[in-house]
């Protein structure tokens, strides 16, 4: 029983909560890993990207909420996505068109663009704190719990309860099928596989004839899409705040990391590796270790590695450790 | 001639790398180019690409002049390249190499692909094969392959034994020598002067970016004058 007891603690409080985050940090790091094998540039606006696609999102479910329009247990978030998404795709294309191009066509180094992306990240950054100001929003609606901790203790009789959020539920399909039909495009499909071989061999694919500024359109509009949907996934299990947007975009670059830069399912499974990481280095194990050891052996501490406030160092730590001893990621992929 | 190059003088920048070059192939001929290391071989093929600008020179594929037409605007007309380094999509397979080659195409590419697969049967079997893990004869032989997707009038090839065995560059030789039965003009530029000429009707021999030489491939073989310079005696 106690060992029972111990496995709903760790599932309830590790497991369900990685995969959840982890699903969220996945699709962020597909969209910066196609972004730097294509545009050769680690976009550092990316998690602004991701905030600009939520405030759509937000500011059009506050509408539809007010006339009173709701998706019923589902989050009425899901019909103001695809605005959110179109939002995202249009000011990421208008970014491309007036910033970035001209650095692409000026062949500068990865470097500048890395800057530059740097520069409108500040840009986003203001533009979305004008719209929608600094504080925490929160605009999840519809049934929060699939199984609330006391239902679950009552139907099995366990002292730990298992709650799983519907956003938790919501978040890892809607991840599980992005990421399906996404492996999809890019391996079977005539552009997904035009958009590998120009990450692959730039000039080798201008002379097979590929059209460099589709394959780059196409690539931002995947992106964008990507970063709506995790930023929309993620302020529902949470809140939406532009900070946090902003500070997400430390564990999602680990994760691409990890995952190898330039791989897409390096970094699908690079976010769980950082979350699982981040999630289980911070949690108290006090209670885990009551349960499973005798009496005698019972911990008197938290038994926690590092406190929660230490979250970023972890990635930052699994930043670093990959890039000394696996540069080229965890999987094959290219080297910056 | 089907292609020819005519007094091309250019290079990068303000420095002119070539000087007056000319180059003619006709179809179901092979032409080297040859001549020692800093020539302007590969310049002069990139000229003929469309990869630099020229100063002076006339570039015609039968008959229309292309000389101001970009790289991929020649490619359209029939010229097909491979260069000598990064000649092939290392992260995809054999088969998605020869797709890529067929962009362009509409759906009758899938009947080139066989017919090369014909032409290298080795490429058949390593079709589901990543690029980055074949030997570098096999990796060539993608190369060409992806090149002659495109159903080109002109390949032209930049040193194409490069690096591999002397046993390897003459089956790559073999290979080129059947591309050039199906009435293909072939450029190509090489190292291995004196097996380059073996299989070529002609060759071109380039000195600080000049004609120096020209003439038959058995020609410029019994010449003393370049066997001395450039053979090796």
């Amino acid at each position: 029983m106690d060992f029972l007891n111990a496995l709903v603690l760790l599932t309830n409080f590790i497991f369900v909560p990685a995969l959840n985050y982890g699903s969220q940090l996945a699709l962020g790091a597909i969209g910066v890993t196609l972004i730097y094998g294509v545009l050769r540039f680690a976009n550092f606006a990316y998690g602004d990207l991701m905030a600009f696609g939520t405030m759509v999102v937000i500011l059009i479910t506050w509408k539809l909420q007010s006339i009173g329009i709701h998706l019923g247990p589902l989050p009425t978030a899901l019909i103001a996505l695809p605005f959110g998404i179109i939002a995202a795709i249009l000011i990421s294309l208008i970014l491309d068109k007036v910033v970035f191009e001209y650095y692409r066509i000026k062949k500068s180094p990865p470097v500048t663009l890395i800057v530059v992306s740097l520069g409108v990240m500040f840009v986003l950054n203001g533009i979305i704190r004008i719209i929608i100001g600094t504080a925490d929003r929160k605009f999840f609606d519809g049934q929060k719990f699939l199984m609330k901790a006391k239902q679950f203790k009552e139907i099995t009789g366990l002292n730990e309860g298992l709650a799983i959020k519907s956003t938790q539920l919501l978040t890892i399909v809607v991840t599980i099928i992005c990421a399906l039909l996404l492996f999809w495009f890019l391996d079977k499909t005539k552009t997904g596989k035009s958009m590998r071989a120009y990450s692959n061999n730039e000039d080798l694919a201008l002379l097979s004839g590929i059209d460099p500024n589709r394959v780059v359109m196409i690539t931002w509009i995947i992106a964008a899409t990507l970063a709506t949907i995790a930023g929309t996934l993620y302020g529902l299990d949470k809140s939406f705040k532009p900070f946090t947007y902003f500070n997400n975009l430390l564990p999602i670059f680990a994760a691409t990391i990890v995952g190898g830069i330039g791989n897409p399912i390096g970094a699908f499974f690079g976010g769980f590796v950082v979350a699982f990481a981040e999630i289980s280095l911070t949690y108290a194990y006090k209670k885990f270790f009551i349960y499973i050891l005798p009496e005698s052996m019972e911990p008197t501490g938290l038994v926690q590695l590092l406190s929660i406030d230490y979250k970023f160092a972890v990635s930052f730590s699994i930043l670093i450790i990959v890039l000394i001893f696996r540069p080229n990621g965890i999987f094959k992929g290219k080297v910056i | 001639m089907f292609f020819s190059a005519l007094n091309l003088t250019g290079g990068y920048g303000s420095v002119d790398i070539i000087h007056s070059c000319s180059f003619e192939v006709n179809k179901g001929e092979i032409v080297s180019i040859l001549g020692p290391n800093g020539a302007g071989k590969s310049t002069a093929m990139k000229a003929m690409l469309g990869m630099l600008t020229l100063s002076k020179g006339e570039i015609e594929i039968d008959g229309k002049d292309i000389s101001k037409l970009n790289t991929q605007n020649r490619v359209k007309l029939g010229i097909s390249f491979v260069p000598q380094t990064k000649n092939v999509f290392t992260e995809m397979t054999v088969q998605e190499n020869l797709e890529m080659g067929g962009f362009l195409r509409d759906s009758s590419y899938l009947e080139t692909i066989e017919e090369i697969f014909e032409l290298f049967p080795i490429l058949n079997e390593k079709k589901n094969q990543i690029v980055g893990e074949l030997s570098g004869g096999q990796r060539q032989q993608v190369a060409i392959g992806r090149a002659l997707m495109t159903k080109p009038s002109v390949l032209m090839l930049d040193e194409p034994t490069a690096g591999v065995s002397p046993i390897v560059m003459d089956e790559l030789f073999e290979h080129i020598l059947k591309i050039k039965e199906k009435n293909v003009a072939i450029l190509m530029v090489e190292q291995n002067a004196r097996q380059a000429l073996k299989v070529s009707d002609r060759g071109y021999v380039l000195v600080m970016g000049e004609n120096k030489y020209s003439g038959s491939g058995k020609d410029l073989l019994n010449d003393p004058e370049v066997r001395r310079s450039f053979l090796g005696g």
